[in-house]
């Protein structure tokens, strides 16, 4: 073409990086690698080599081996052999190290773009421009992180050998947000790469024997899934890290359940993007091509479906296809190209069989105009109309670049249909309204919320699910807490008590150590603020060291199902200011010291002697005080991201929460649990230790007189064991925190990937010896984080 | 040419429900450079078309006849012959699009540029700051034209878009228009001085309402000049205007694009945001004094491989 028909036509050309210096790179390991292990890398195992192509050309790059359980083994032994002296570091040592690595990435930001695109085929634009400087600014971060760990994480320590397994969209990216944390924190780490984008991972491992990492510090094994199951499992492994698919992420929670490994899930999402009428709609139109027409859709935290204020909708679809007329799909190392290739031949066609079964139920497809490149797995962006929100298009992760649009008519609405997905990642609110924009951040149930933006990331923001989009936070404090502990945790001790749940004696129960008959003193259940008899009609007979003292109802799953229902109900609770929760829990203080010796008594039923009892009560409302005193203080903070941003990390509560109360200190043990719950704005249901259920009577009138909404606090007698399992079940249950016998841990981890909630089990063995710095954190664990970014400017 | 965009009443709810996000448009603006890239030969063309779209400016104090009979020489020779021989565009006629002027130096740039079929630009309106009373900017505008400017530069009255008096705005520029007569008429917002994007949102959208023909960011004089975001706003405007009412206007940039890397970044705004056809010099044009030399300088570069003097090009 002569630059007299290029004036005519005007058009960019092409503009290709050059990409010399990793073909040389690539050249020189033809033959395939083979694992990272004690800063070696091992011989390449031809044996089931997996292969690695260029998704754009279908080039073949250097294979990588097929991780296999010696390799594991051997990995995760490094990582065991070079935690001591790792922690032995100084802070600053770390630092210097984790500084070293920002650095190197910084220097060889061209080189490692450049194959990132070649081996994941993300346009250069975006490896250049946003995966590869991210990355550094993870390293960056975290050195400084690890270089103040002991005046930002006092009382914590390092969890161990970390075992982190991530995936091929952001694969260097990934990575970073894994392993930077990791070592700052005193950790050493075995990393698997996803098997289609092993190639930066590898480049990276190069990079830490440059830099002089200590050997077995960073580990990398490649292979595809049984590789990364044999990891996460390995029972040398005392935290695992991951970030894929909601499916794998169930598979980890149940293999590792019982393991007694801390576990921090990001898995899918189907996040909203909520266009409102009086938003900058031109505006909204870019952050549809930075959102869902990032990375070719392959980022789990996609706006995927768009809501569009009615009045407005026609207008923003007109707008969006003209965008599409302008997305360059094509070659990724084309400096001009906005769209690239689909990681894979596999993704691909899920994509498209995705789009078939739209289409079947319906939906229209709109996708950009142009033919795409002949070779490489190329998919057209666009939207879909058409697609409501029983549709499979609305429910389902496409992870490609198609989003759905739909429109809604109120704020209110808007809010219903955000949140109407399993899946809470993210959201995207677009208004140039404040009060609206922050109304929608406020109630959709989403890690990270994003006003008139989208994707935007940094070390310092705090980045992941709610939901069935996984637990756990990356970045910023909470990301660092992911991989510390607290020091001087203890295992909770074992209930002693052999409860029997046979109906009661009625001849013993009417004695009860009086001369004259007592008046019948049955236990009933508390729900949604009402004593309520057992669904089943039942009761079990409460013993003491003067044999029976009373009977308790004994609840079944429907009691479970009620009580998670009227907990539900009870959502005002949690919105409620902090001020107005401290009232109650400080009004709950006020009238338990009232009941002091009621409560004791119920202690010394159990055969607590009178003085520990009165203790333990007084222990109790000391400690109520002390949490009504936190309801108000601990509701997150802004982070420095980036110039003329807010971003908060705002904490909220759970939702609702499920409880197993201890035995041991069952009083100061269950008015701490559920006292740090309700306090942060959580609604529990709780099953008192079986034995103490007693207890739970005189603890629902204290709720019931101290102005605790119905619903806020639930109490189910019975039998843990059957009570737990359904907690763990139930998809209305955020979290559960479970204080009782750890030979349910396993069945109730096992349980709760349904749902994904946390199963939390505190490492408390003396409530009473509490220190005041864990009674905080107990209460922050009652919190998750809500990252708001919120771009401003005039 | 395209029709001349003959304006309309003014329609406030064109614009009075549009906000524009401060931070979402600069990040759209910080995109176009790293997200379109032009190489070699399409660099080249670019550069050239840059050229082609450059109403080539002096507006000095110290302007005199021969001042601006050399940069009429320049217009017509943007390129040095042998530079542009190489580019393989001997045959072409290439020059600026314009030559602009304050009006007392009209008569001598028509003079000057007389058989190149360059038009003439003046500012006018009492430049830059517009705050003359009305007859005599009007008489301003029909002096410029007299004298055979066949484009006119006029300046707003910030104070009517700053407080929102879109009535008095547009009857401003509707009185102007009509004194240009068959003259153009480009429309000066002083971005610089609205305060923010939604103000030039809606100044852009009455200035096309009362029937400018082009708009443009700035006189050159303020303390921010043409900025990417600001262009992004106006840009949007037009496309918006040219949706509802059917007539294209065109933008002006001017003041502080410097630089051949900058002028192909503003050239790929334009054809991401309104396509190829609006890159075309009757609907987009650079102001410029000083862009012109660097971009000879890189052409020089792309035919001899050599980084080039400014002495060895021609001074505007």
């Amino acid at each position: 073409m002569t630059i007299r028909q290029i004036l005519d036509s005007l058009d960019y050309g092409p503009s290709p990086e050059s990409s010399e210096a990793v073909q040389a790179w690539l050249d020189s390991h033809r033959e395939g690698f083979g694992q990272f292990i004690d800063g070696r890398f091992t011989p390449h195992e031809a044996e089931g080599a997996i292969p690695v192509e260029n998704p754009a050309t279908h080039a073949a790059l250097p294979s990588v081996s097929a991780g296999t359980a010696a390799d594991v083994e051997a990995a995760v032994a490094a990582a065991r052999a070079a935690l001591p002296a790792w922690q032995r570091q100084t802070p600053q040592t770390r630092a210097r190290y984790l500084y070293a690595l920002a650095r190197a990435v910084q220097k060889r930001e061209r080189f490692l773009s450049v194959l990132e695109t070649i081996d994941n085929g993300k346009p250069i634009r975006e490896s250049r421009d946003i995966d590869i400087p991210l990355v550094a600014r993870h390293f960056h971060y975290h050195a400084g992180m690890a270089a103040n760990i002991e005046a930002l994480f006092p009382g914590h320590e390092p969890v161990g050998v970390c075992a982190q397994v991530i995936p091929w969209n952001f694969p260097l990216l990934m990575l970073s947000w894994k392993v930077a944390p990791a070592l700052a924190a005193g950790n050493t780490v075995v990393l698997k790469p996803a098997e289609q984008t092993p190639l930066t991972a590898l480049a990276f491992a190069e990079i830490c024997t440059e830099v002089g990492l200590p050997p077995g510090v960073l580990n990398i094994v490649t292979g595809a899934g049984e590789t990364g199951a044999a990891l996460v499992a390995h029972e040398g492994v005392d935290k695992v890290a991951f970030t894929g698919s909601t499916e794998v992420g169930r598979a980890i929670r149940r293999a590792t359940a019982g393991q007694g490994k801390s576990l921090t899930l990001e898995l899918g999402g189907k996040s909203p993007f909520v266009v409102f009428a009086d938003a900058d709609l031109e505006a909204a139109v870019e952050g549809v091509v930075d959102g869902i027409w990032f990375n070719g859709g392959q980022v789990c935290c996609a706006g995927s479906r768009l809501f569009v204020q009615e009045g407005i909708a026609e207008r923003f679809q007109e707008r969006l296809k003209e965008r599409l007329a302008t997305l360059r799909v094509g070659d990724p190392l084309d400096k001009s190209t906005d769209i690239g290739a689909i990681v894979s031949a596999e993704q691909h066609s899920r994509i498209a069989d995705l789009l078939a079964t739209g289409a079947a139920e319906g939906a229209v497809l709109h996708s950009a105009p142009g033919d795409l490149p002949g070779t490489g797995h190329f998919h057209a962006p666009g939207f879909v109309t058409g697609a409501h929100s029983a549709s499979t298009l609305q429910t389902v992760e496409i992870f490609g670049p198609v989003a759905t649009l739909t429109t809604f008519r109120t704020p209110a609405e808007a809010a219903e249909l955000a949140n109407n997905t399993a899946y809470g990642l993210a959201a995207s609110v677009w208004s140039q309204n404040l009060d609206v924009a922050m109304d929608l951040a406020a109630k959709v149930r989403a890690g990270v919320v994003w006003i008139n933006g989208t994707n935007m990331f940094d070390a310092a923001a705090p980045f992941g699910g709610m939901k069935e989009s996984g637990f756990g936070r990356e970045g910023g404090a909470a990301g660092m807490r992911a991989y510390l502990r607290e020091s001087g945790a203890e295992a909770p001790p074992e209930p002693q008590a052999r409860v029997d749940f046979a109906p009661a004696p009625v001849a013993e129960a009417a004695r009860a150590g009086n001369s004259e008959p007592a008046l019948d003193r049955t236990l009933k259940l508390y729900v949604g603020g009402r004593q309520v008899r057992a669904d089943g009609g039942g009761s079990y007979a409460l013993r003491g060291s003067g044999g029976v003292f009373g009977a308790a109802a004994l609840g079944n799953r429907k009691d479970i199902r009620n009580a998670v229902e009227a907990a539900v109900k009870a959502q005002g609770w949690s919105a409620q200011a902090g001020h107005n929760r401290s009232q109650v829990v400080w009004f709950m203080a006020e009238n338990m010291a009232r009941r002091r010796e009621t409560f004791a008594h119920a202690l010394t039923l159990t055969g607590s002697a009178e003085a520990a009892a009165l203790a333990e009560a007084d222990a109790a409302i000391d400690r109520l005080t002390q949490l009504a005193g936190l309801a108000d203080k601990l509701a997150g903070a802004v982070q420095s991201t980036r110039a003329r941003h807010v971003t908060l990390a705002m904490n909220e509560p759970r939702g609702v929460v499920g409880l197993v109360c201890p035995e041991a200190q069952p009083l100061l043990g269950m008015v701490t649990l559920i006292g740090a719950l309700i306090a942060m704005g959580n609604r529990v249901v709780a099953v008192p230790s079986p034995d103490q259920a007693w207890l739970a009577g005189d603890f629902a009138q204290l709720c019931d007189s101290s102005d605790v909404p119905g619903g806020v606090v639930n109490l189910i007698s019975g039998d843990p064991a059957e009570l737990a399992p359904v907690l763990a079940l139930h998809d209305e249950v955020d979290a559960l925190w479970h204080q009782g016998a750890s030979a349910l841990t396993r069945r109730l981890e096992e349980a709760s990937a349904g749902n994904l909630k946390p199963v939390r089990r505190h490492g408390v063995a003396d409530w009473a010896a509490l220190p005041p710095a864990r009674l905080l954190r107990l209460a922050e664990e009652a919190q998750q984080v809500k990252t708001i970014w919120v771009p401003y400017g005039a | 040419m395209n029709d001349r965009n003959p304006g309309m009443a003014l329609a406030p709810d064109w614009f009075e429900a549009v906000a524009v996000n401060r931070s979402a448009a600069e990040r759209r603006a910080g995109q176009i450079g790293p997200r379109r890239s032009v190489k070699k030969d399409h660099q080249a063309a670019w550069l050239v078309h840059a050229i082609r779209c450059m109403d080539l400016t002096t507006l000095a104090g110290d302007d005199t006849a021969e001042r601006v009979a050399r940069l009429c020489g320049k217009a017509r020779q943007p390129i040095r012959p042998d530079i542009q021989a190489a580019l393989g565009l001997a045959d072409e006629r290439i020059t600026t699009a314009a030559v602009c002027v304050y009006p007392t130096m009209v008569a001598s740039a028509v003079a000057a540029l007389e058989g190149s079929g360059i038009p003439v630009a003046s500012v006018a309106t009492g430049f830059p700051a517009g705050l003359m009373p009305l007859p005599l900017r009007l008489a301003e505008i029909r002096y410029a034209v007299d004298q055979g400017a066949e484009e006119i530069d006029i300046v707003i009255t910030r104070e009517h878009a700053l407080r929102g008096h879109w009535s008095a705005l547009y009857d401003e520029v509707a009185a102007m228009r009509e004194a240009c007569g068959a003259a153009h008429l480009k429309t000066i917002l002083a971005t610089g001085e609205l305060g923010t994007l939604t103000t030039v949102y809606a100044a852009s959208m009455v200035a096309m309402q009362a029937g400018a023909d082009f708009i443009k960011t700035s006189t050159g004089k303020e303390t921010e000049n043409a900025t990417l975001p600001v262009a992004l706003v106006m840009l949007r405007a037009i496309r918006d205007y040219g949706a509802r009412s059917g007539h294209t206007v065109g933008f002006k940039p001017a003041g502080g694009i410097r630089t051949a890397k900058e002028a192909t970044a503003w050239l790929s705004l334009i054809r991401e945001e309104l396509g190829r056809e609006a890159m075309e010099p009757d609907r987009f044009r650079f102001g410029a004094s000083s862009l012109l030399a660097d971009i000879e300088r890189q052409l020089q570069h792309h035919v001899t491989g050599r980084y080039s003097a400014r002495s060895h090009h021609p001074v505007a």
